[in-house]
């Protein structure tokens, strides 16, 4: 872990700080306690004014979202999306399994900030430990009046329930959140008109928000906004989670200002990851989560800044960075990726349920020496059809290095299925001669 | 079937830009409506106009520009806005469709030359229409088992499906019924029932017929026919008296399925599963195709069998019995039972040759199973949309209609669960529409006029008729918000309960709110039709009174009845005392269909002589001296009337077995055998001299009828003319007060039961279910019963030994028994003399050890 500031992960490193006694003793519900001092509505400008962008994957800032929602609809309520399962994002299990309280007490400081009584902590499903501490931070804080009926002895009153995911990517997406916290099969909604801020959980307004979002609010409601915009650049304050995962000496998720650090900073500062593993160089990176279009030795210096990295054509996403150096195979990765794709594709739109698998099929196909020259364009012809392009055929490679269209266009319903297309043409942008040998070599083989 | 969009009339204009041209559309139309409205077919797969869009399939994506730049968009989820620019033939759009046909298409198998859907497949139609010509896939397909039974009746063949969500979202938001649902995820995603739980739902058929390909198939179709070698005719369905509009689809003489046809003000498009297979019955094993004699007028001997006579002496023999019974005691002498299963035309054939030749009014086509005539004929009728009508408040005295008329029922639901309708449900137990009921009272039998009068004057506060006081306040604060409109869908609540009850609730009704419509849940196909026509004592067709007859009639016919005559009740009691010479069933089983078996039983072997007119022999057909074989539903033409009293065309679309002909040409061949000439001799000139007649038909032209334009029906005049029948405010019926040892018996219907039609349908055969002795279990304690254990149940008629199921819909002190199931006949305990049968309950002793309660509620 760095020397940086440390606004969420602070407590990492105590192996209690889980407990409601070691929290308190470390600072804890401090920032409840000063919210509890203000008016809800200068807790919500307090908010806004630290611009605290939402660290789910699409970077919205949470003080605007809260305010959308319709203002004399009641109830309304508030989901913290915990169901974090974009490859290679682990940042909130650990922020849930680390520290619950802390993302407990940002909940209750959205609640009283919006007027909201009831809360939904929605974990997935897989994350055994996570839903255990979480319960635990739960009863604990019940008992000692932190949720519940008038909290600390003010009028603020608010339940929160944890509930358990089944194991579907795709609940990750608000919308489909929302249909499986109803019970319903885990399915996005249409947007419009099923805005959540408008119509979501119940039909009522509904404010969805990540575990990594509401953890930096006690810190935000300790020390004031004006010290949160003083870390990390100017669109982009505090800090973020980065969580590297793939060839590097040290993978683990690591918490760095904003806009200040670069990719190479990360990947092979000694601070954070120390490089690519030893006698290997890297060859792409993931920087954004599965659903980002990769990213390549030339864009090391660009710095961890949302805006930037969409520039130039990807996205910081989910923060998770998947380093991959000269051993991998780039078709191969593209057809893991694909497979993850496919097959947590909720079936709903055409495109995205019969393409990803068409696509993975065609992928697993060339690996298996059964490749046709007609695939690789194949391949990108079917990702037009999901996600509409321009995707340009063969003599698009290195001398013609035009990014893949970002963000993908998207006719689905939800971005799953554009997202399983966005590495794949980034991939074959990039390697299409790998992709070329493979198909070479299968059928020379099958000769 | 079309699936077109209802047209609407524009309200709110914007100008839209339709591949190039200006066009004026509805604003929040949806697009894709707007389009077909405007002659641009979008092509789709998972939108349906009838329910809420879902965009899965995503085959309608076009490219639309509002404001922002072109983009595809789903065309079944874009509401219509000013400036929209649409293009519906770009490169981009057809791309998409090409693309979305081609992925629907990589996994759906090519087994169309043995698909039923071959032919009429939107989905091998719009691969011709927008597909991509051929194919780039060399993978393997998705397999799966093929077909697998989700129901008695539906079979599905995950392989062809294509996952649009039309039978899914129709279980669940249609029907209510949500017993299929997606399953697994991804290519993997499959429908399919729940575990050990089939698709046992009445509406199952739809799914068959909203299925874009051949994934669902429905058993009966299967194999069947190619549909290019099908004949097609537009009729209505007579199972019930909805009136649903269908195709009757026939090949070779032989009908082989029907399809429900989308008729915005009945039963948009949807259909019940015993309307849609009872056209099986049709072709079924024992169906009359010739007279059945026993060679002797008078019956000697019953144990002369019946069998094959001529057209000619079993006409002689029915025309002599009514001779003579017109000898021994004039006119009374004849009655005549049965009668809704006719068309319009044979109906008033009947009243003419009746009423008009041999002068007897003992006729009616309700068998004590239904509620009084002058309900229906003297008050003015609602339509299904006033009782849907949005935002209103309906109130429903009836039976469940879940369970007579299936389609009302998703009518009512659509309009409580989507539209705001406030519905009162006064049933005589929880039913089908109970879940779906702002409020839902259940009264006991005999106490319905008390709780009525409770709700419309206020009363102390306290319970009535066993309903909380809580209930009672909110209906009638309801009721306090319609400005006295509203709709009173009134019909049998319960076979082992006087009628007078409901007369006494409308009435009441009927003089506290001044705006009440009558929307009658009589379940009989025609039973409005047999009623308007006169086929109930003292009524003549045209809901004219008897008593008030206009000259036409004594001019037009021979002549007309002294005076009035009796009911079914009235007609099989003087039958049993042995004052009915000649009892005509037309069409009626008396000892099935009337409540009271007992009584039945004795007037069947108390009426000297049985004439039967009928498509099978039943069980009271089988006592008849000579039956007359009558043609079915599809083979004649003809008109039936509604709920309604909307007027619906009948074709004709196969000939009837044997030499069995239209009722009509039955009553004009009696007539004449009888010396008179009843002067009719088409369904059409009938139908003239009934428009001339009838005062509730005077507008009605035949012409009218045959117009295309009027596929949904013409209703007529439901509104009391001058003259016509008069409901009045009846007495009070009586009813003793409830002792501590007694339980009032309900008896009410279920869709599927032993009725004869229901049997002859190999789809629905088998599917009635035995009954318990549904109870409240806050009476098991006091009567010392447990749930699932046996019980003695006994009224002063009889006794039988009988399961008890708690069921907490049953009012408390009551239980209730389903009419016509397979194991028991609830008619062998009712007197229907009685307002309200009372019947005792007692345990048997139980097994040691054995307590059967794992199936309670």
């Amino acid at each position: 872990m760095s020397g940086g500031p440390r606004i969420v992960s602070a407590r990492w490193e105590i192996d209690d700080a889980w407990k409601l006694s070691r929290y308190l003793e470390t600072g804890g519900y401090a920032g409840l306690r000063s919210a509890l001092d203000m008016t809800p509505h200068e807790v919500h400008e307090e908010v806004r004014s630290a611009t605290l962008l939402g660290r789910g994957g699409a970077g919205f800032p949470a003080g605007v979202k809260w305010g959308f929602c319709p203002p004399d609809v009641w109830p309304r309520y508030l989901v913290v999306n915990g169901d974090e399962s974009e490859p290679g994002t682990y940042k909130d299990r650990i922020l849930m399994e680390r520290d619950p309280h802390q993302l407990i007490e940002g909940a209750l400081i959205c609640a009283y900030a919006t007027g909201i009584a009831q809360v939904f902590l929605y974990v997935r499903g897989e994350m055994a430990l996570a839903q255990e501490r979480v319960a635990s931070a739960l009863n604990e804080a019940y008992e000692a009046g932190y949720i519940g009926r008038r909290i600390l002895g003010t009028d603020f009153s608010v339940d929160v329930v944890m509930h358990w995911g089944a194991g579907a990517y795709i609940v990750g997406e608000e919308t489909a959140l929302i249909e499986s916290l109803e019970g319903d099969r885990g399915m996005p909604r249409l947007k419009p008109p099923f805005f959540p801020a408008a119509k979501g959980l119940y039909m009522k307004p509904t404010i969805v928000n990540n575990v990594e979002t509401l953890s930096n609010l006690p810190w935000i409601l300790e020390h004031g906004s004006e010290a949160y915009t003083t870390i990390g650049s100017e669109s982009s304050p505090g800090t973020r989670l980065f969580a590297i995962s793939g060839h590097v000496e040290r993978p683990g998720v690591h918490e760095v200002p904003q806009g200040v650090t670069t990719f190479r900073d990360l990947i092979y500062g000694d601070e954070y990851c120390g490089g690519i593993r030893k006698g290997h160089e890297l060859k792409m990176f993931i920087p954004g989560g599965g659903s980002a279009p990769w990213f390549f030795p030339e864009h090391l210096d660009l710095p961890l800044e949302g805006k930037v990295v969409g520039g130039a054509g990807s996205m910081l996403g989910s923060g998770a960075i998947v380093v991959m150096d000269e051993t991998t195979d780039a078709v191969s990765a593209c057809w893991r990726l694909m497979r993850f794709f496919s097959r947590e594709s909720c079936g709903e739109c055409t495109p995205c349920r019969e393409g990803t698998n068409w696509l993975e099929t065609i992928l697993r196909r060339i690996l298996d020496g059964q490749g046709r020259p007609d695939d690789i364009d194949l391949l990108l012809d079917i990702g037009d059809n999901i996600s509409p392009g321009p995707y340009p055929g063969p003599g698009w490679g290195a001398e013609n290095p035009e990014p893949v269209p970002f963000p993908p266009q998207q006719t689905t319903i939800c971005p799953l299925g554009p997202s399983a297309v966005a590495p794949l043409t980034s991939a074959i942008r990039r390697f299409r001669d790998e992709f070329e040998a493979k198909i070479a070599q299968g059928a020379a083989v099958s000769v | 079937m079309s699936e077109a969009p209802a047209d609407i009339e524009i309200t709110d204009p914007v100008t839209i830009t339709l591949d190039g041209r200006q066009v004026v559309v509805q604003r929040g139309a949806l697009l894709i409506d707007a389009c077909e409205r405007n002659g641009v077919y979008i092509p789709r797969f998972c939108y349906h106009p009838r329910m809420r869009p879902v965009g899965m399939c995503r085959m309608c994506l076009v490219e639309v520009d509002t404001g922002r730049g072109a983009s595809l968009q789903p065309s079944c989820m874009l509401q219509c806005s000013s400036d929209m620019v649409v293009d519906t033939q770009s490169d981009k759009t057809r791309k998409a469709q090409e693309g979305v046909l081609e992925f629907l298409l990589l996994n759906h198998p090519l087994d169309c030359p043995v698909c039923d859907r071959g032919g009429e497949c939107p989905l091998q139609d719009q691969t011709v229409g927008y597909g991509p010509g051929e194919t780039r896939f060399v993978d393997e397909k998705r397999h799966y088992e093929k077909p697998i039974a989700i129901s008695r009746t539906v079979l599905l063949d995950r392989e062809r499906c294509i996952l649009c969500d039309r039978c899914t979202r129709f279980a669940k938001e249609v029907a209510g019924d949500p017993l299929i649902d997606f399953q697994d995820r991804g290519s993997r995603t499959q429908v399919n029932t729940f575990p050990n739980q089939p698709f046992a739902s009445y509406f199952s058929g739809n799914t068959v017929q909203i299925c874009p390909v051949g994934a669902l198939t429905a058993e009966p179709y299967r194999f069947k026919a190619r549909p290019w070698d099908l004949e097609i005719v537009e009729s209505s369905c007579t199972t019930c008296s909805v009136g649903c509009r269908v195709t009757i689809q026939s090949s070779r003489n032989q009908v082989l399925r029907c399809l429900g046809v989308d008729s915005d003000p009945v039963n948009w498009g949807w259909l019940c599963d015993k309307g849609r297979y009872g056209v099986e019955a049709l072709n079924a094993e024992g169906r009359l195709g010739v007279p059945l004699g026993r060679g002797r007028s008078v019956k000697t001997d019953d144990e002369t069998a019946l069998e094959e006579v001529s057209w000619a002496g079993a006409l002689r023999t029915a025309a002599d019995a009514i001779t003579s019974a017109l000898d021994r005691r004039g006119p009374e002498g004849v009655a005549v039972i049965g009668g809704a299963r006719l068309t319009n035309e044979a109906q008033y054939a009947w009243v003419k040759l009746l009423k008009g030749v041999i002068g007897t009014d003992n006729l009616d086509a309700q068998l004590g199973d239904g509620i009084p005539a002058e309900i229906v004929l003297g008050l003015p009728l609602a339509t299904i949309d006033d009782a849907c009508r949005p935002g209103s408040t309906t109130v429903v005295v009836s039976g469940d209609p879940k369970e007579e008329l299936p389609i009302l029922y998703l009518r009512l639901r659509h309009a409580a669960v989507q539209d705001g309708v406030n519905l009162i449900e006064i049933g005589p137990k929880a039913g089908g529409l109970t879940p779906y009921a702002t409020v839902a009272m259940h009264p006991l039998p005999g106490e319905l006029a008390d709780l009525v009068r409770a709700v419309v004057g206020g009363g102390a506060g306290g319970a009535v008729a066993g309903v909380d006081p809580a209930s009672i306040e909110r209906a009638r604060s309801l009721l306090a918000d319609t400005d006295g409109e509203m709709t009173l869908v009134v019909g049998r609540r319960s076979l082992s309960e006087d009628t007078g009850f409901t007369a006494d609730a409308v009435s009441v009704l009927v003089s506290a709110y001044d705006k009440v419509r009558i929307l009658p849940a009589l379940r009989r196909a025609n039973v409005l039709g047999a009623l308007t026509m006169g086929m109930a004592p003292g009524v003549l067709p045209g809901r004219v009174a008897l008593a008030a007859a206009p000259d036409a009639y004594s001019t037009r016919w021979p002549a007309l009845p002294a005076g009035r005559g009796l009911d079914t009740t009235g007609i099989l009691t003087a039958a049993a005392e042995g004052r009915i010479d000649t009892l005509i069933l037309l069409g009626a089983d008396p000892l099935t269909d009337f409540p009271d078996r007992d009584l039945a039983e004795r007037a069947l072997a108390g009426a000297r002589n049985v004439i039967a007119v009928d498509q099978f022999v039943n069980d009271s057909v089988r006592l008849a001296e000579v039956v007359l074989p009558a043609a079915g539903f599809a083979e004649c033409a003809g008109t039936t009337t509604n709920i309604e009293g909307r007027i619906l065309k009948l074709e004709q679309s196969t000939t009837p077995p044997g030499t069995a002909r239209p009722d009509w040409m039955i009553a004009a061949e009696l007539a004449a055998e009888l010396g008179s000439d009843l002067g009719l001799d088409s369904v059409e000139q009938i139908w003239k001299e009934i428009a001339e007649l009838s005062p509730s038909h005077v507008d009605l032209t035949w012409e009218m009828l045959s117009d295309p334009q009027n596929r949904d029906g013409l209703v007529a005049r439901g509104d009391p003319l001058p003259g016509s029948v008069r409901f009045e405010a009846p007495e009070p019926t009586a009813h003793r007060a409830l002792d501590s040892y007694s339980l009032r018996l309900v008896a009410t219907r279920k869709l599927y039961d032993e009725g004869t039609m229901v049997g002859r349908c190999r789809s629905c055969a088998g599917l009635a279910e035995e009954t318990a002795l549904a109870m409240n279990p806050h009476d098991f304690e006091r009567l010392g019963v447990e749930d699932g254990g046996r019980v003695t149940v006994s009224s002063k008629r009889g006794s039988t030994v009988i399961e008890a199921r708690g069921e907490a819909g049953v009012p408390r002190n009551s239980v209730a028994l389903v009419v016509n199931a397979p194991n028991f006949d609830v008619g062998t305990l009712i007197d229907a003399n009685d307002a309200v049968n009372e019947v005792r309950v007692e345990a048997l002793q139980s097994v040691a050890g054995e307590t059967g309660s794992e199936g309670g509620s």
